[in-house]
């Protein structure tokens, strides 16, 4: 563990030094590319804003009015046939959606049920192996004005339901015994 | 179709509200989030000015076209569209790189500046086939080491803490994989149904 928690903490700065000291070296005016390459960051938050506010607004209202919940359970019991655990449905769905609410349902599942357990596994597998696809499909296609976004959100999806599929397949084989 | 999912879960919401005596639920949602939403572009500005500034400095070092270098058989083949040579590839890679190592903040300046030289190749409002094939890519999340995860584990008194790095890692092979393979399906549909 503390070799991992060593490199995570080296690993940004050792970019920064890595980057300055080649740029120096080549005489290149270090401070006033930064310069110039970090306005485009003030723009670039500003335009994605209203992408954002609209995006997280709606799923708060679908979420606020107890909406999403009853789909929820709903949709449980088949998924339950599928073999997905009853507890974990509600992670699998909120996982692509946002990505606060499933860091919260996650611990909250790790909380409750013991991270050593098979639901504290699951549950952290599938935190770090899928991300949030609504939000970076939001923010990327937002940042550049793409209006028609063709396939991306279908594949998107479907990829979130396969790596569902094998985070429960990868974890009942790897801690079976 | 991303209109029909955002106004359709506005519209499911307060409809359900209606039935269900939620409505001053909803009312509380619609402003917190929306507040959420600000702070949390406005905190973006700070990520994105120093990892774009600092991005432009390593792309005028010729450090980006180093990385590329190094990957190039690869990317390649997964960016067929895009010419070998073209900037957009260093900020793919960058992008790639920062999400491996769980850098997820540097990495979306990445994303959103290799975004802008897709878009730039592409020179259309519509998706390119590059454009949807690096989403999918990000959004089955490339993550090495979970750090996050772990330390959530570690909170709740976890005997081993970092014994799913190994199923994550397995996981996310088979998700971005999965990604890749559908993602080439979807596009061999749309050119059959233009010819």
């Amino acid at each position: 563990m503390s070799i991992v928690t060593t490199i995570s903490t080296w690993i940004i700065p050792c970019i920064i030094l890595m980057v300055l000291l080649i740029a120096t070296w080549k005489k290149l005016p270090t401070y006033e590319i930064f310069v110039e390459g970090g306005k485009e960051g003030v723009k670039m938050a500003f335009s994605l804003l209203p992408f954002l506010l609209g995006m997280i607004v709606s799923i708060a209202i679908l979420r606020g009015s107890g909406a999403m919940d009853a789909m929820i359970n709903l949709i449980s019991p088949l998924l339950a046939t599928l073999g997905i655990p009853a507890e974990i449905v509600p992670l699998s769905v909120i996982r692509p959606i946002s990505g606060t609410a499933a860091l919260g349902m996650t611990t909250e599942l790790i909380k409750t049920f013991g991270p050593d357990s098979f639901i504290g596994r699951l549950a952290s597998t599938m935190q770090g192996s899928t991300d949030t696809t609504l939000y970076i499909i939001t923010v990327y296609f937002g940042a550049v004005g793409i209006r028609k976004m063709g396939d991306a959100l279908k594949v998107g999806l479907i990829a979130d339901f396969i790596g569902i599929i094998a985070s429960i397949v990868i974890v009942t084989i790897v801690f079976a015994s | 179709m991303v209109n029909y999912i955002w106004a359709g879960m506005a519209i499911i919401g307060i409809v359900y509200a209606m039935f269900n005596g939620t409505m001053d639920k909803v009312n509380e949602a619609l402003f917190e989030s929306a507040n959420e939403a600000v702070t949390l572009s406005i905190g973006l500005i700070s990520v994105l000015v120093f990892w774009l500034g600092l991005m432009r400095v390593a792309e005028q070092a010729g450090l980006l076209k180093k990385l590329t270098n190094l990957f190039k058989p690869l990317v390649t083949r997964l960016f067929p569209e895009i010419p070998k040579d073209d900037p957009a590839m260093g900020y793919i890679l960058s992008n790639f790189t920062a999400n491996l190592f769980g850098l997820g903040n540097a990495a979306t300046p990445m994303g959103i500046k290799a975004m802008e030289e897709m878009k730039r190749l592409s020179g259309s409002d519509k998706a390119s086939r590059s454009m949807i094939t690096f989403l999918v890519i990000n959004t089955s999340s490339l993550t090495l080491i979970p750090t996050t995860v772990i330390a959530i584990r570690m909170q709740y008194d976890s005997i081993a803490p970092t014994e799913i790095v190994a199923t994550t890692i397995m996981a996310t092979l088979v998700t971005s994989t999965a990604a890749i393979i559908v993602d080439r399906l979807f596009y061999l549909r749309r050119v059959r149904k233009t010819k």
